[in-house]
């Protein structure tokens, strides 16, 4: 079973590179981009065949280990 | 007094602390991350670099490696921690300290001396920087950037948990002497029992009045004294 997961800085924080991103596109001329937010992917490979306890084990790999709770947001995709 | 200094795949500052350590008759023992042993200290210490090539996080990796488990047991039962640069984020990563380290807001990797003031001296880092609250040593960091919310700050401000702040040469805290966007220009914390300390700054590198200086003596002699 696949799942990914997309982490990012939570809205409160300030993400620097983020910042960068969206200045350098509105220098190359798209000026009409707004608000981007840098994050990270991870494509997640379980050997589960029951998908709400596969779910389970992601959302704890999130909390544990992918995500810092303090400063970032996680959302998992069922692929 | 005994000291263990851990060493993972990527620290690079474990052997100046180790030299620091010994200048000042404290003995030393360099633990491996795979070791499920602490040999018995009174203090450990995580040194700075790049633990584990900085993969998902600073520090996240190590702060999920076997010694961890009895890092963090000898934290609780009181004994003392010192993390310095990355080692302060692996602390805060394991949960012995709180907040976050974000990415410098310029984004750049900062390697310069600044200044600090010290504001709590009533732990067993900083017991003799009551002599000399304003000091320079050097950060050599990408993530120093402390970020903690309102209510962590909070505390941390009304507890007096803030070891060291980003000041002038005059002692003055305001934005132009910060170099890395920190929250209230915070450069190291301490827990509720202050055993444990992290900071961005490396003491371990102002230790000699010939080649740095010695602001960064005063906290291996306070170490010292309190054993």
């Amino acid at each position: 079973m696949k799942f990914s997961v997309t982490v990012t800085l939570k809205k409160e924080v300030l993400d620097p590179q983020g910042t960068v991103v969206e200045k350098t596109l509105k220098n190359m001329g798209y000026s009409n981009i707004e608000n981007i937010r840098q994050g990270k992917y991870f494509e997640i490979e379980i050997n589960e065949s029951n998908k709400e306890n596969a779910k389970k084990i992601i959302e704890e790999i999130c909390n544990k280990l992918l995500t810092n709770m303090v400063i970032e947001d996680y959302s998992i995709n069922f692929n | 007094m005994k000291a263990s200094v851990v060493v993972f795949p990527g620290s690079n500052c474990d052997r100046d602390i180790a030299v620091a350590l010994e200048k000042f008759q404290i003995k030393n023992e360099m633990v491996w991350h795979n070791e499920t042993n602490l040999p018995k200290s009174d203090l450990v210490v995580l040194p700075g670099g790049f633990s584990y090539g900085d993969y998902l996080r600073t520090g996240c990796i190590a702060s999920k490696s076997k010694i961890l488990n009895e890092v963090i047991k000898h934290g609780k039962n009181g004994g003392l921690i010192l993390g310095v640069c990355n080692g302060f984020q692996i602390l805060i990563e394991s949960g012995l300290l709180p907040g976050a380290l974000l990415r410098n807001t310029k984004l750049k990797f900062l390697s310069k001396n600044v200044f600090l003031k010290v504001l709590n001296t009533n732990n067993n880092f900083c017991s003799n920087y009551k002599n000399k609250n304003i000091i320079n040593l050097p950060i050599a960091h990408n993530e120093g950037n402390f970020f903690a919310d309102t209510e962590l700050l909070k505390k941390l401000e009304d507890n007096n948990l803030i070891a060291f702040k980003y000041c002038d040469e005059n002692g003055k805290i305001e934005s132009n002497s910060n170099p890395n966007g920190s929250l209230n220009n915070i450069a190291g914390i301490l827990n509720d029992k202050k055993n444990i300390l992290g900071m961005m700054p490396h003491p371990e590198r102002v230790i000699d009045p010939y080649l740095s200086g010695e602001d960064g003596s005063i906290m291996f002699t306070s170490l010292l004294k309190s054993h």
